[in-house]
């Protein structure tokens, strides 16, 4: 029996179910586990290490990180909404040097797989970002954060365009080691989220991240304002769950070669599984880590009891398994 | 030491003016606790759409007994989480992680201090007046607040206390007017070489500047939103200059709640201000 099995929560410990066989890949990359950290939800791992065994995890994917040091936004960076937040952060972090001289030194010397999280003001940006980690070892893959204003585009995000997201995932392709598999993280603030991965799939992106956060606003009824400092945030947690599952199910069945990371929302190991059923071949835990700092690996472990009780011997069978057609087997039984 | 995430019982919930002191099962907490550090509560149990934990100073905290160490925490009702968490009963269970953040220092030699609370800011000034004592320091509490009833524990304090000024703005208990009104006369007739405050932050941010104007050492509780509390999500922030005197965006959930009040910049809280590190320039 595995050891997710022995400290199963809500499910009967008593009834001997089968391992799974977590392993799965996002592209070249091969992960022994399904699960991953989201970006921005749990800095570059040390603080979560004190909760669990981040190593354990699919991977951390650390916060985006720029060129330089920035301070973000300013506060209040946080409202709490319906099964959800706002956060209006701003990337604040300590640029790229100072995250790979300390931040990444640290992931590799504990032993866990890492996939950076990049993010630019520039097309330039994002392929000198690139060309500094191509100089490092012990990066598992490059996840590229493009729902970042383009400076040089009157601050159009680049993620709602597909000729602005692909010309950013091609400038990170070039800029990168082959072997490296490169995630473009997409926002699901556009019309058609197939058109974005259709064009960074022929840019180069080996796999797709989805969802990040969807824009929202909260006023706060004691001072009549927006309760933001940045007037705007990111919304996540459970509140945006249909939405990503929906994503992630139109990726899927449009380019069904694409791998993809999925999240938003994930509190628990069905929700994991949504995911993973409507085309996700991992998925990452984010804004629930907030509610409970040991989700990720709760939720990997609680996915291998989902997987099991459903019969999947694999967690690879079960990718995409609902897009499948009608069951036949079934069908005849019930006809007779 | 690494904080824990366990699941606490209630043992007793009490009223104290405006205020419930929540007593949970917290075993192993106590021998890691020092004054000032705090720890975060989960609200509405495993499917609650309030998603984020509410943060507490720790009040007390009891290393043995039959429950195996326990924990108290004092609740002023805020909005809803902390209504939710003044309706618990005995025996619920709540999820805990803590101790959080970093504690106050105390002196390494005997000293002469003031300890300032705000409203219910006086809940970790019990611990630290306890720890300042063994040490030889003497105390000297200041506790303010609106009213009386938004008082906290100053019947209590007053024995650990070398003497215990009250004050309120509405004159309903001790003297009327702010705890800084007094400050600066305590600090004189005590002598103080240093001034450990927890309040409001408009509070910390009088307390502090007469106290550094004063030349005397202070440490700040402060209390920002904090979305983790664990130090992953950088919602906490506030402009604190460091030891090399650049001024940067620090989270006061690990690197705080307490700072050094002449290091904090009080009047830009809540701004980036344009000498911060990374600050936005003119050009973006
Ligand atoms: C380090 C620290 C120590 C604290 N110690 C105490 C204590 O000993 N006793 C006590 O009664 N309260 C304390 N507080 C404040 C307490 O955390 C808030 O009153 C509480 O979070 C409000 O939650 P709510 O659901 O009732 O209010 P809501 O307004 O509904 O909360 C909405 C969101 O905003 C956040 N929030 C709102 N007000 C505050 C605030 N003042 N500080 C931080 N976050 C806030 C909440 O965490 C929540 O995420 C402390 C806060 C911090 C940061
Ligand atoms: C506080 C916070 C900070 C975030 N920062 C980043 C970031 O730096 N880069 C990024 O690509 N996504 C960021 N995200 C988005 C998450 O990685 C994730 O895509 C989104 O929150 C949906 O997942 P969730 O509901 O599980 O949180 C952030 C989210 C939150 C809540
Ligand atoms: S509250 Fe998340 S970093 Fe401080």
């Amino acid at each position: 029996m595995s050891r997710a099995l022995i400290t199963s929560g809500p499910i009967d410990p008593t009834v001997n179910l089968p391992a799974v066989d977590m392993s799965t890949s996002l592209g070249y990359f091969e992960t022994p586990a399904p699960v991953f950290t989201a970006s921005g939800c749990a800095a570059a791992g040390k603080e979560l290490d004190q909760f669990f065994d981040i190593t354990q995890l699919g991977g951390i994917v650390t916060k985006s990180v720029m060129m330089n040091a920035r301070s973000g936004r300013a506060t209040p960076r946080m409202a709490e909404t319906p099964s959800g937040m706002l956060n209006s952060i701003g990337l604040q972090g300590p640029g790229i040097d100072s995250f790979i001289e300390n931040d990444l030194a640290w992931l590799r010397q504990r032993g866990a797989r890492t996939v950076v999280s990049i993010a630019g003001g520039s097309v330039e940006e994002y392929g000198k970002l690139a060309a500094k980690l191509r100089t490092v070892d012990g990066i598992s893959a490059i996840e590229v954060n493009i729902s970042c204003p383009n400076v040089e585009d009157r601050g159009q995000v680049f993620a709602c365009d597909p000729n602005s997201s692909a010309q950013v995932i091609q400038a990170v392709r070039r800029n990168s080691d082959t072997k490296i598999p490169i995630i473009a993280k997409l926002s699901p603030d556009v019309t058609s989220i197939v058109s974005i991965a259709q064009a960074v799939e022929r840019a180069g992106a080996d796999a797709v991240a989805v969802i990040n956060t969807t824009l929202g606003m909260v006023i706060n009824l004691e001072t009549m304002r927006p309760a933001l400092g940045g007037i705007t945030g990111g919304l996540s947690g459970p509140a945006i769950r249909p939405m990503a599952v929906r994503c992630v199910w139109q990726i899927h069945q449009a380019l069904p070669q694409l791998p993809i990371l999925g999240m938003g929302g994930i509190r628990n190991g069905e929700d994991a599984l949504q995911f993973i059923l409507a085309g996700a071949s991992a998925v990452s835990v984010g804004t629930v880590t907030f509610h409970d700092p040991s989700a990720p690996i709760r939720v990997q472990q609680e996915l291998e009891i989902a997987l099991a009780q459903r019969g999947f011997a694999t967690l690879r069978e079960a990718i995409g398994f609902a897009h499948r057609g009608p069951d036949v087997a079934v069908i005849e039984e019930e006809q007779e | 030491m690494a904080p824990l995430q366990i699941t606490g019982q209630v043992l007793d919930v009490r009223r104290a003016g405006m205020y419930t002191v929540l007593s949970l099962t917290a075993p192993g907490l106590a021998e890691r606790t020092r004054a000032g550090h705090f720890l975060n509560i989960g609200i509405g149990g495993e499917e609650s759409g309030l998603l984020l934990r509410r943060s507490f100073a720790i009040y007390q905290v009891q290393s043995r007994g039959v429950y195996g160490g326990s924990v108290d925490i004092v609740v002023g009702v805020h909005g809803k989480g902390t209504q939710w968490l003044v309706d618990r009963r005995r025996h619920d269970n709540l999820s805990i992680v803590g101790p959080l953040g970093r504690p106050f220092t105390l002196p390494k030699e005997p000293a002469n201090c003031i300890l300032v609370g705000g409203g219910y800011g006086t809940a970790p000034l019990f611990m630290l007046a306890d720890q300042l004592r063994e040490r030889g320091c003497r105390v000297d509490v200041i506790a303010g607040a609106a009213t009386e009833e938004k008082l906290f524990g100053t019947l209590e304090i007053k024995r650990a206390a070398s003497t215990l000024t009250v004050t309120t703005d509405d004159g309903s208990l001790g003297v009327q007017g702010r705890v800084t009104d007094v400050l600066e006369d305590i600090i004189t007739k005590t002598q103080a070489d240093v001034v450990y405050a927890c309040g409001p932050m408009g509070m910390l941010a009088a307390v502090a500047e007469i106290a550094t104007a004063r030349g005397v050492y202070s440490q700040c509780s402060v209390e920002e939103s904090m979305a983790c509390g664990v130090g992953v999500c950088m919602t906490c922030v506030l402009p604190v200059i460091g030891d090399d005197g650049i001024t940067r965006m620090v989270r006061s959930c690990v690197e705080g709640p307490v700072f050094r009040g002449d290091r904090v910049r009080w009047s830009d809280v809540g701004t980036v201000p344009p000498d911060t590190l990374g600050a936005p320039t003119g050009g973006h």
